[in-house]
């Protein structure tokens, strides 16, 4: 069993929590995840780590809320148990000194970026990071991803915060300022993924995406999580998560993603009716 | 205590059959299949056994078990007896009295075997841990003399659970590391509750817990910590992680959203229960037609998986004929009375999706029969022109398994073969590296559940050898 030690609540959809993990800790490098279950009748999840304190042997998730998984998640408090907690699984980032990076983050992706940005300033390089989100009350993590990086871009689609506009917009002008700049890394929603490797394809600067995929076992037992890069099958769990994403065939592992919206959206609902106790009438079974 | 009846009328009596579930039925619901013998169906098959003094069947069991031995105790009507002569060599007696192709085994040498009815010691080693089950009889657990020496298994399978309880019995510490969050791997994750109920494995498990082994789950060597680090942490280590990795056939369409590997389709239903969907959590697509590409045990149980989560058709497309099946004979007998539906001489060669990226046809080619190839069965060749499109929207592919690297690549010295498995001596399971040992599918690709206990049983026998000679990983 492994203990949420402290639990925050982000803004309304998205949640933090330290787990105390301390096998997990130890290894953990940047870039990497870990697949959890909530109890023995759970799935089992994959999150990347957002952060770890390989001293106290904890590891930091952060989750939104999409699904009846993650709500349940949500609801546990601290000194509560996780069934079951593995990792750290996937390669890690490849981090050098490569001299001018930019790191992307939208949604919980801001998280995942946490690491990875924090340990190439470390390497030496100038990190730029461009963090995104619908509006100011979903942008997380601003402080840490500050301190991580040399510079922070916020932007929000209604301009409710930072800059007016998409992470892509802010990236384009950085490309278009500073010829110099040798890697990207960019993590969140596919979509965001896509058309930051669309922005930067004209400048030819390396892009890499951290991807997200459905897995079970998350030890490359299972193929789950197969996508195509390049025209070959790679497995997300072990030949990955990271890849370079002017390879990724976004459209097949978009449609991956939806393997199971049906029985989600079924077993969300079902969660939400039971958890009504009510007797308005809106719990149905 | 029940009597021994004459060499002649043994010789005459017939193989008392197993009662098994109606096909119909079974094929709508997740229950084991066979129902195993009552106590007068045991004892009369029991009788049977001419108690052979030079018995061959042994020599077929790579558990080891002194068959006529326990045959005997069942006649003598004494099943503590019958149980612990069992568990003398072999941990899991429930496990491998199901699951072991006996008929290639222990079956074979049964001087019976000349007349097609050879004593049914598969049913009788099951009967023997079942009823030791049911009524609480637990094994003798001798005292041992505690060794001071350690011992790192990686992997919970047959191989690792057997080479864990042989050793434990030594006196060794021995911990188990996996990386799953339940215990058996393959038994668990692989093998379907309707041929192998999961509390009868884990009931087995618990067993071996009792001998004082030590458990890790979720722990995956390789991630968590590597093979390298836990040999400074151990005297011996015993590398028996399985085979692994699924293959895809690498034809179009293979990355559409309803193409599993049998191993994704397998422990979405067997280790998460997602059978038992929304109760719990992990979903798994419910197919109205299925096609398992394959027709090994894999295919048989994956084909039986899906009719039984409700698919209306299922079929089974092999590339070969009927005569080549890899598959146990009583699977492809149990998958045809369910109403499998087997595609012989067929070759998919394209998988048809929608444009949301779901499955709804596979192109195949028939085959005909060439010379014989490298495996020495005929080859399957495609027939020009007789391309043609089956209507199904779920497509399983089990064509077998591949090493995953993970362990490896985290082992140095370790030597892997051409195809990523470990390179073990037959007689000993030693690799390349002093002190490691391996065994299972991570040495043999995909082999069965027996070969795997086997493998356990040599190495830890080799493992005692090793540390008893004053040597260690350690040193």
């Amino acid at each position: 069993m492994y203990k949420i030690v402290k639990k925050e609540k982000l803004n309304d959809i998205i949640y933090s929590m330290w787990i105390e993990a301390p096998e997990v800790a130890s290894s953990v490098q940047p870039g990497q995840f870990i697949i959890l279950m909530i109890s023995e009748r759970g799935e089992r999840v994959p999150l990347t780590v957002a952060d770890f304190d390989r001293k106290k042997g904890l590891i930091r998730i952060v989750f939104q809320v999409v699904g009846k998984t993650s709500e349940e998640l949500s609801t546990l408090k601290e000194n509560d148990q996780l069934f079951s907690f593995i990792g750290p699984l996937g390669k890690k980032t490849e981090i050098e000194n490569y001299g001018k990076v930019i790191t992307i983050g939208g949604g919980t992706g801001i998280a995942c970026i946490h690491p990875i940005t924090r340990a190439l300033k470390e390497a030496g390089n100038e990190v730029i990071s461009i963090i995104g989100a619908r509006n100011k009350d979903l942008i997380i993590m601003e402080e840490e991803i500050k301190k991580a990086s040399t510079e922070l871009i916020v932007t929000t689609d209604d301009g409710s915060y930072g800059r007016k506009g998409f992470v892509t917009q802010a990236l384009k002008e950085l490309l278009d300022e500073d010829p110099t700049i040798k890697k990207v890394w960019t993590i969140g929603p596919p979509i965001m993924m896509k058309v930051t490797c669309n922005t930067t394809k004209p400048y030819a600067v390396d892009t890499i995406v951290s991807l997200n995929s459905i897995m079970v076992d998350g030890t490359g037992m299972c193929g789950s999580c197969r996508v195509s890069i390049g025209g070959e099958t790679k497995f997300v769990c072990s030949d990955g998560p990271e890849f370079d994403g002017q390879l990724v065939d976004w459209e097949e592992f978009s449609n991956r993603l939806t393997r199971y919206k049906g029985m989600e959206n079924e077993s969300w609902d079902k969660y939400k009716n039971h958890q009504h106790k009510c007797k308005c009438g809106r719990r149905k079974n | 205590m029940a009597e021994m009846i004459s060499p002649k009328e043994r010789m005459k009596r017939e193989q008392v059959s197993m009662p098994e579930q109606n096909p119909k039925e079974r094929a709508c619901n997740f229950k084991e299949v066979p129902l195993g013998y009552t106590r007068e169906q045991a004892i009369y098959e029991a009788q049977r056994c001419l108690q052979c003094k030079n018995a061959k069947c042994i020599t077929g069991c790579p558990a080891e078990i002194n068959i006529p031995q326990f045959i005997k105790k069942i006649v003598e009507e004494d099943f503590p007896a019958a149980y612990n002569e069992i568990l003398k060599t072999d941990a899991l007696p429930a496990i491998t009295g199901r699951v072991c192709p006996q008929e290639e085994q222990c079956q074979v040498f049964c001087v019976l075997e000349k007349q097609g009815k050879p004593i049914a010691i598969g049913r009788l080693e099951r009967f023997v841990a079942d009823w030791a089950r049911n009524n609480n009889i637990h094994g003798k657990i001798s005292r041992i003399e505690r060794k001071a020496k350690s011992i790192g298994i990686v992997g919970s399978g047959p191989a690792g659970l057997t080479c864990a309880a042989d050793l434990a019995k030594l006196g060794y510490e021995v911990t188990i590391f996996e990386a799953l969050h339940l215990l058996g791997g393959v038994l668990v994750y692989g093998i379907p509750e309707f041929r192998l109920p999961k509390a009868i494995v884990k009931y087995e498990v618990d067993e071996i817990k009792k001998l004082g082994v030590k458990i890790v789950t979720d722990y995956v060597v390789g991630a968590t910590k590597s093979v390298d680090e836990l040999a400074k942490e151990f005297d011996a280590l015993f590398l028996a992680n399985g085979a692994g990795a699924p293959r895809f056939m690498n034809i179009p369409g293979e990355n559409l959203n309803d193409v599993y590997s049998a191993n994704e389709f397998l422990t979405r239903s067997n280790l998460m229960k997602a059978y038992a969907f929304p109760e719990y959590d992990t979903p798994i697509k419910i197919g109205k037609r299925a096609a398992t590409i394959g027709a090994g045990n894999v295919a048989m149980d994956s084909a039986r998986t899906a009719l039984r989560l409700g698919a209306e058709k299922s079929y089974i497309i092999y590339r070969r004929s009927r005569k080549e099946v890899p598959a146990r004979s009583e699977e492809v007998h149990h998958a045809e009375e369910e109403g499998i539906i087997f595609n012989f001489l067929t070759l998919p060669i394209k998988v048809l999706g929608d444009d949301k990226g779901n499955v709804v046809g596979m192109e195949c080619i028939k085959m005909e029969l060439g010379e014989p190839d490298e495996s020495g069965r005929r080859r399957p060749i495609p027939i020009k022109g007789s391309e043609f499109t089956i209507e199904v929207d779920l497509v399983i592919d089990a064509i077998g398994t591949s090493a995953n690297p993970i362990l490896a690549r985290s082992a140095t010295g370790v030597d892997t073969n051409k195809w990523g498995y470990f390179i073990a001596e037959d007689k000993t399971g030693a690799t390349t590296k002093e002190g490691i040992f391996a065994g299972g599918d991570i040495v043999r690709g995909s082999a069965t559940v027996i070969s795997a206990v086997g493998d356990g049983k040599i190495a830890a026998r080799a493992i005692d050898k090793f540390l008893s000679s004053g040597k260690s990983l350690k040193n």
